[in-house]
């Protein structure tokens, strides 16, 4: 394995365009892999991996928090997520807080959890903040048709699901942004597969490559990017071919469309992306938290300072932030880059906060 | 809410003569009475408990145990084990609270020689439970050299507490010419590890429902305290001793680097790692380096005796897999821990403390 990665490196900045390459990935799994292992070090000097808004986390809107924040104050009701919502500062508080109060919030590994929770206690109003692009969203789809199958009344999911290919055709469209391949995400590919990027290597001519998440698949995938600017043939491709298939799993994509249908979603940072979001379809409704738990407007404001959403675009890189290890760390983070496991900021903080 | 909380007085079981009235133990469950400090508590800890760990100490079922001492230096741990679920492969709750205290001990050069055993049941608790659990220690107690010198033992209205916890302390001797500790850590030792590091977490991770996944990996739950003596048998120049539990090897190695002002270099193609462990991270987006180990240790050696340590810890059972894994690179003024892995590509980035607990990732 060793030999095989120095060869890489080798023939990888061998085959380095000698212009500006930005390749933007798009998954938090990435973003982390690419700081973990150091891949900055090894590739060529005028190559900038730059992480895009592929943290489901950091993606989420303050105004969701607060919307969810508000239910929590409103009615008594119990609430499971997964560990990383928890600490995200919504405009005043945050649901860590709520919890440390007293709430009756809970950390979940997956929706069948609060579903579990609610069959066996009835007299408890149980909300699922659900959460993630096209990875989780099955998940969410399964556990609602069985809820609906079970004809479960004190379950509910607060909805913040997003999809990716749509983000990234805003993040294309957005002129300020200056992208020249996707790293296309993993997990997410597996479920989607590699046809919905089709229109950006098509229309944009930007070349896409979806990697796996070790050292070698990154490496591998960035030299199949430079393989597609050097021919100039923008195309998709598919470097994590252990898992991921041009067709992705259709039985999974089938399950989304039978509970959701798109709609605009505003993500934390790039405002509001068309078709990027779902909602539930009317025979699910019933489900739908916003709808039982109607609370009254709540204004949200961005966290002053804080620049995620430059982050997230892939305009400024997390230490370019005037709060960045300085006020925002992880132990009191400000903005939800710093907050996810899986955000830019926090990547950068654990592993390379020594080489900036 | 209300906590009922029975104390066991060992003195009114002295009067029982519990060595004359042994019996078998025939409840099934656990129940309020086990704790009240009257007959079902003394037929629990005569007919069960000194059942398995019964010892000339244990029995005079005293308010302290008295032991002989010496002027040695004395080694002294205390740890509380709270585990779910109780029974994983590789190990149990009672197996993991004899061999976290037994390898605390161990850490500091001591032979380790008495611990003290605390139970907290849960009313309704299973008894067949509580003997594989018994059984287990006794186990890992006979490997080790150790006893179990003194005790407790209460019980909890149901739901109050989650079926057992378990605490152990423990004491042991120190030779006078010993002096294993972190401070003693200096610029040019070797790091050597005794083997594949994630085990234990990664069998936890496995057995637990909300993960749906089958492996084959058993924790790496063992007592430490033969491979330390063959360390400690073939170099005067052990430095320090640490074992990676909670935090996993990262989180030790950050420490040790703090505490001795000193700077580590990690090589990580050095570093075993199964691969279902390797894999099972890779699922779940999980660095092995922070998970959770309860039978690997770091031992800190004079560079010229790193060889020799090295083949003897690989004749131990639980070293087979010994690696140098690194040294200490220099010295380190500003007193925080700098600890540098040299990765696979032959990068290099530091190796942190972790802020919160892993989890899993959901992109």
């Amino acid at each position: 394995m060793k030999n095989n990665i120095k060869e890489m490196i080798k023939s990888l900045n061998g085959c380095a365009a000698d212009r500006p390459v930005n390749i933007m990935e798009v998954c938090g799994t990435h973003t982390m892999s690419i700081s973990r292992h150091g891949i900055r070090q090894v590739i060529p000097e005028k190559t900038s991996l730059i992480s895009g808004p592929g943290c489901p986390v950091c993606v989420t809107s303050a105004n969701d928090i607060d919307i969810m924040l508000e239910i929590i104050d409103s009615y008594d009701v119990t609430v499971f997520t997964f560990g990383d919502m928890l600490r995200v500062p919504g405009t005043r508080s945050s649901l860590y807080a709520k919890k440390s109060e007293g709430r009756d919030i809970n950390i979940c590994y997956s929706p069948a959890d609060a579903l579990d929770f609610a069959v066996k206690n009835p007299d408890r109003k149980v909300i699922f903040i659900a959460i993630g692009f096209e990875t989780t969203i099955p998940l969410t789809s399964v556990i609602l048709k069985r809820a609906y199958q079970m004809k479960t009344g004190n379950f509910y999911i607060y909805n913040t699901h997003k999809l990716i290919p749509e983000a990234l055709e805003a993040l294309i469209s957005d002129k300020q942004v200056k992208i020249d391949a996707f790293l296309c995400p993993g997990h997410v590919s597996a479920i989607i597969g590699s046809r919905p990027y089709d229109f950006i290597a098509k229309n944009y001519n930007i070349p896409c490559v979806i990697s796996g998440f070790e050292a070698h698949d990154i490496l591998e995938s960035i030299i199949m990017i430079f393989d597609q600017i050097k021919k100039d043939e923008p195309d998709v491709e598919i470097q994590y071919s252990r898992v991921v298939r041009e067709e992705g799993n259709p039985e999974a994509v089938k399950s989304i469309y039978e509970v959701f249908k798109k709609v605009d979603s505003c993500w934390r940072g790039l405002g509001i992306i068309k078709g990027s979001g779902l909602r539930l379809k009317k025979k699910f409704l019933k489900f739908d938290a916003k709808i039982n738990f109607p609370v009254k407007k709540v204004i949200s404001r961005e966290l002053p300072g804080c620049e995620c959403g430059e982050i997230l675009k892939g305009l400024k890189k997390p230490y370019e932030c005037r709060l960045f290890s300085k006020v925002c760390k992880p132990e009191n983070p400000i903005g939800p880059c710093m907050v996810s496991s899986e955000g830019s900021c926090a990547a950068y903080y654990k592993y390379e906060k020594e080489r900036l | 809410m209300k906590k009922k909380d029975y104390d066991i007085r060992p003195k009114l079981i002295n009067i029982m003569e519990p060595e004359k009235n042994k019996k078998i133990f025939k409840d099934k469950i656990i129940q309020l009475s086990h704790g009240d400090g009257g007959i079902k508590t003394s037929e629990l800890i005569s007919n069960l408990i000194l059942k398995y760990f019964g010892n000339k100490t244990l029995n005079k079922l005293m308010d302290s145990a008295v032991i002989k001492g010496s002027s040695q230096k004395i080694a002294f741990t205390t740890d509380s084990f709270v585990v779910n679920p109780i029974f994983f492969p590789g190990g149990d709750i009672g197996k993991l609270a004899v061999c976290g205290t037994i390898n605390d001990l161990v850490t500091s050069g001591c032979t380790p020689s008495g611990l003290s055993l605390s139970f907290i049941l849960e009313e309704g608790f299973a008894v067949k439970d509580l003997i594989k659990i018994l059984s287990s220690m006794k186990k890992v107690l006979k490997e080790s050299g150790a006893v179990i010198v003194t005790g407790d033992t209460k019980v909890v209205e149901r739901g109050i507490a989650d079926k057992i916890y378990i605490n152990t302390s423990g004491i042991g001797f120190i030779p006078d010419k010993l002096d294993i500790s972190p401070c003693r850590i200096k610029e040019g030792d070797a790091i050597l590890l005794n083997g594949d590091i994630g085990e234990h977490g990664a069998a936890i991770l496995g057995e637990r429902k909300e993960f749906d996944f089958k492996s084959d990996i058993k924790s790496d739950c063992a007592p430490l305290s033969s491979l330390v003596s063959d360390i400690i048998s073939v170099s005067s120049n052990i430095h320090a001793l640490r074992d990676a539990t909670r935090g996993g090897l990262a989180s030790i190695l950050f420490e040790l680097s703090e505490a001795s002002n000193t700077t580590f270099e990690i090589h990580e193609e050095k570093i075993p790692v199964k691969k279902e462990v390797r894999g099972i991270c890779e699922f779940l987006g999980l660095d092995p380096l922070y998970m959770t180990n309860e039978g690997k240790m770091a031992v800190f050696v004079d560079k010229k005796d790193a060889e020799a340590v090295l083949n003897k810890m690989k004749k131990n059972k639980y070293g087979k897999n010994s690696r140098i894994i690194g040294r200490v690179s220099g010295k380190n003024k500003d007193k925080s821990g700098r600890v540098f892995l040299i990765t696979e590509l032959g990068t290099r980035r530091i190796l942190d403390l972790q802020y919160s607990e892993q989890l899993p990732r959901i992109c």
